[in-house]
Parts: structure tokens; sequence; C-alpha cells
């Protein structure tokens, strides 16, 4: 019945299965950013919305558009907004070379562990992101503060006589966003060791080749779309995080997406944050197009093996 | 970092275990402390949960995010498996490459900025329709189906991918329609995976601090958002009584969660090995014949 309706209309079952999804994304993903971008060419006001609208009617019959580049240039003279974005990329890389240094020698252990365990230990990896992540960065205010568990400890056993000072510092920050993003590169890693080919590890042994050279020459290579699927899920979005350095880190410090925030909810500049977010999108394009074809590829070998 | 060196797997894994749950069990530890400093011990007591279950303000958020993220997992599990169904077996289309990146994309977006355009996007919509009238439950739900969704997809083309499509294949040449094999072929197998994906949507939706602030309303706070504004001003031992029950349901119910996996997946074990055994007989019986 549906179906004959359907294809009245010229719209067979197939397109208008296609079409759901489709237009939701459409309307709720593609045309936001679409708003974003005419929002950041426009000034801002006192009203409801603070934004002046981008298009005139100057007389009856013609449209005047006003794009105002006043935004972008604000950003690029403001050393302010150059230097949250340098640093925002310095902070998220750093933290996914931490992660990347802790999570590849858990992945590597849970892969090679029995199949037992395996699923235990990946169960475990899993666990605390079904957890508040809201709640688990809150978790580290009470062990890094200058009366928290740590420091306490630390005093207790006399290693220091006054409290290290953690809590609000970018050292607090890198804890929180390694600790938050650990599981997203234990997970991707783990799927591509799980694959590795053991024989040929037997074989590199075979024709005499030391353990940690042939961890270097096979394993590691081999594991490369695992690192870099990886590192893209961490880095991509720790560039844009907000909780992690409003909570753990200095209120000075300059993270765009905390910049961001404080644009629009604090300032009230809507056109402001919007270029903001525009231009953090721009660094971010070419990270993301990667990991879409990582991704793609991915789901394109699932379905040949 | 290789097979004779077990020690190494063993350090690695302590160390990284440690660290994943060491904050986990000092929230739950202190949340059984009497005094108010959060980290120094007063003696044990319950008195936090007492104040957790009074404060009305949290009561009221957690109930609308509890009815936001079952609403919003429901609809991303629906949104979800149409893309992931449309991605794993329809092949090529136009405008192909477009959706698969509107599904990815949002697993890495920074929430800031999905949180700044949806919310201009309701606020233009309003101007332009005056749809949605002002900002609130809905909005948050729309919002928290846009991204869900993208995971449920993930997770339900993986799950397409890993399965023969010679079942759904058979049924089409029986006869059956692509909508009647989709729901008496596909759907029951893949269904496994739809529950996952819902349960990942609710935890997703449960967990959003940042679109949700950007695309709330007045008086329509959800439980990250008091939660936020609480621990701003900083620790607070209710809010380590109110993990302390997070952590047990989500614990409880990966546990049973994993026992039932471990018992369907013994009961396919044994099946495949009663079906190899009859193989094997049949063989014997064949070459006996």
């Amino acid at each position: 019945m549906i179906a004959r309706v359907l294809h009245r209309l010229g719209l067979d079952g197939r397109t208008a299965v296609i079409a759901v999804p489709y237009l939701w994304l459409l309307m709720f993903f593609l045309v936001p950013f679409v708003i974003v971008l005419k929002i950041s060419f426009s000034d801002a006001q006192i009203s409801m919305p603070p934004y002046q609208p981008l298009l005139h009617w100057v007389s009856e019959k013609a449209l005047q558009i006003q794009l105002n580049f006043g935004n972008f240039a604000f950003l690029v003279e403001d050393n302010l907004y150059w230097k949250a974005y340098l640093n925002s990329i310095w902070v998220a890389g750093v933290s996914t070379l931490l992660c990347l240094l802790i999570g590849y020698p858990m992945a590597y252990a849970i892969a090679r562990s029995q199949s037992s365990t395996r699923n235990v230990l990946l169960l475990l990896v899993i666990l605390p992101f079904w957890t508040s992540f809201l709640l688990r960065v809150y978790a580290w205010i009470g062990i890094l503060k200058n009366n928290g568990l740590i420091n306490n400890t630390l005093m207790a056993l006399g290693v220091i006589d006054q409290p290290i000072q953690m809590l609000q510092t970018d050292f607090a920050v890198y804890v929180g966003i390694v600790y938050s993003y650990l599981p997203f590169m234990i997970l991707p890693l783990y799927a591509n060791l799980e694959k590795l080919d053991l024989t040929l590890l037997e074989a590199a042994a075979d024709l005499g080749c030391r353990p940690w050279k042939s961890f270097l020459k096979v394993t590691l290579p081999l594991s490369l779309p695992g690192i870099i699927a990886g590192c893209l899920l961490v880095f991509i979005p720790a560039v844009g995080e907000f909780v992690i350095p409003a909570l753990l880190g200095d209120p000075g410090m300059l993270m765009i997406g905390k910049v961001l925030w404080t644009e629009f909810f604090n300032n009230r500049d809507w056109p402001v944050a919007s270029a903001v977010a525009i231009a953090l999108l721009l660094f971010l394009v070419i990270p993301i197009m990667f990991f879409q074809r990582a991704q793609d590829a991915e789901a394109g070998g699932g379905s040949h093996r | 970092m290789m097979h004779g060196r077990p020690w190494f797997r063993v350090v690695a894994l302590v160390l990284g275990f440690a660290f994943l749950y060491v904050p986990i069990i000092s929230l739950v530890v202190f949340s059984f402390n009497e005094s108010r400093l959060v980290t120094v011990w007063g003696g044990f007591s319950t008195k936090w949960y007492g104040a957790l279950i009074q404060n009305q303000q949290i009561l009221d958020a957690a109930w609308l995010s509890l009815k936001v993220a079952a609403v919003s997992a429901t609809l991303a599990v629906v949104l979800g498996t149409f893309a992931g169904m449309i991605l794993a077996r329809f092949g090529p289309f136009r405008g192909r490459t477009l959706l698969s990146g509107m599904t990815t994309a949002p697993l890495v977006m920074p929430e800031v900025i999905t949180g700044l355009s949806l919310l201009l996007l309701f606020v233009t919509l309003e101007q332009l329709i005056g749809w949605p009238a002002g900002r609130g439950m809905t909005t948050i739900i729309i919002a928290h189906v846009t991204f869900a969704m993208a995971f449920v997809t993930v997770v339900v083309q993986s799950r397409l991918a890993q399965i023969d499509e010679s079942l759904e294949e058979a049924a089409q040449d029986l006869g059956a329609r692509p909508a009647k094999v989709f729901f008496l072929i596909t759907l029951p197998i893949i269904f496994p995976a739809l529950l996952s994906g819902w349960l990942l949507a609710f935890t997703l939706s449960l967990d959003d601090l940042v679109i949700a602030s950007f695309v709330a309303g007045p008086g329509s706070s959800t439980l990250p958002m008091v939660v936020f504004s609480k621990v701003r001003l900083g620790v607070s031992p209710d809010i380590n009584a109110l993990a302390t029950i997070l952590v047990s349901v989500v614990a409880v119910g990966v546990v049973i969660a994993g026992i039932a996996m471990s018992r369907q997946q013994k009961l396919r074990d044994r099946d495949a090995q009663m079906a190899l055994a009859a193989n094997q007989q049949m063989i014997e019986s064949l070459k006996k014949g």
C-alpha cells in the first residue's frame, strides 16, 4: 500500500529508505554548518538573536548582501586566538602521543593474551567508557588537588613537606585527556594487532631476527592503520576539548574549545564564536577526511573478509 | 615486546588498568566518607546518599536526562539502522560518499562545534517557521539523535559486514519482498547489535554536557549540566555518591551482558561442534556406503 503511494510519487522503496537518514543528516548536520558560516560573517548586535541579518532589502527589488569579514580579521589580529589554536593543537598532539605510548603496550598485551582472558581485559578497557565522562574527570580533581590523594599520600610518607601544585596546571589537563581518551586509542589498536599473522613473526625469528627487531620491522609497520585510526580518534576531539581544561586546567589556560565557550556564553558574541568554530573546522578538515578514509577502508575490508 | 617476555605484558596491563581504575575506585571510596573534605577520611557514613536523594534539583535533572536519553537512543537506533543498512547493503548510489561522510564526521567532531551549529540552526528555524518554539527537551533530543546515530550506524554497518548475505539472498530468491527480508531475516540477526547500539546511544546522551548546554533552554538543565555547575565550585561528596550509583549500575549491567554473551557463545560453540560431529558421521557413513 505504502509502496504503491510512493511509486505514484515517482519514488521507489529504495529511494525512500535512503531518504530518511539522508534528510535528517542534511537538516541537522550539514545545514547547521552553513548557518554557522553565515553568522560568522555578520555583525554582533544586542538583541535576540544577537547578530544582524546578512541580507537587507535595500529598495523594493534589490537585495543587498553585507558580508562582514571583521570577525575573521579580529581572530587574525588578536594574539589570543592564535595562541589558543596553537596551544590546543600542541596539547592535543602531546596527549595523543602519550595515549599511544600507554595504549600500544596495553593493546599489544591484550591481543597476545589467551582468548579466555582477552574478552575480560577488553571489557575492562570499555567499562570506564560506559560510566560518565564528566564524573571521571571530576575524580581527578580529588586526586590532584593540594589536599588531594597524591599530595596527602606523599606528605604522609614524608617525601614532600609542602603540597605540589598539580590541579590547575597543564599537567592536569594532559592527565585528564589521556585518561578520558585512552580507550579510543586501545580499541582500534587492539582490533588491528589481533588480526596480525603470528607466522610472520615466527618466520622472522627463524631467519635470525631478534625479538625487538622483528617488532620494529614487522609488527609496528603492520599496525600502522590501527595507530593512525587511534591517533585521529584521540587528536581531533581533543583539539576542541572544553570540559577537561575547564575543570582541571589553569583558568588562564588558552584552549580553543574554552575560548569558543566563553565567547558564546559569557560575552554573548555569537558571530565571533561562529568565526572561531569555522576556523577550528578549517584546521580539522584534513584530519577528519583522513579519518573518514580510514573508516571507509575498514568498513570495506570488513565485507570482504 | 615479544612472546619471550610475558613480564613486559603483565607490567603494561597492571599499570594501565591501575591508571584507568584508581580514579573510579577513589570516587566510590570517598562517597562513604563522613567528612565534607572529600579526600580526608573522617569515618564511614552514608549520609551523602541521603543528601543526594533530597536534592530536588539533581533529581529533576536526572529524570529529564533519563527521558531524553531513552527517546533519543530509540530514534538514533531507527535512523542508524537505516543508515547502516544503506551503507552496508545498498551498493553504490549517487550521494553515497556524502552520506558516509555525514555518518562518520560526528564521531570525531569537537562537541563545541556540533553544539553551536545546532543551536544556530534552531534559532534560525524559529525565526523562519516558528518551530521549534523555544529550546528545551525537543531540541536536546534532536541534537542527541544526530550525534548518537553516527555511533549506531558504525555498529550496525560493521555487524552487517560480518554476516553472510546468502541468507538474505536466499529469502529474496524464494520471492520475499525486500521489506519482508529485512524484518524476517536481517533484523533478527542484527538484533544484538541494535541492542548494544541503543545502550551506547543511551549512555552518550546521558553523558553529554557540551551539546546539551548549547541547545537547552532556561529551565531544562540535564544531569551533566547540574553536575558541572556544582563541581566547577569544587569537590562535593554527594557527587561522589551519584558517581558510585552510576558505576554500580553500569558494572552490574556489563557483568550481566558479559555472562549472557559468553553463554550464547558457548551455545553457539556447542551447536557448531554438534554440526561438525554430524558432518563427520555423515562422511564416515558415506565412506562405508
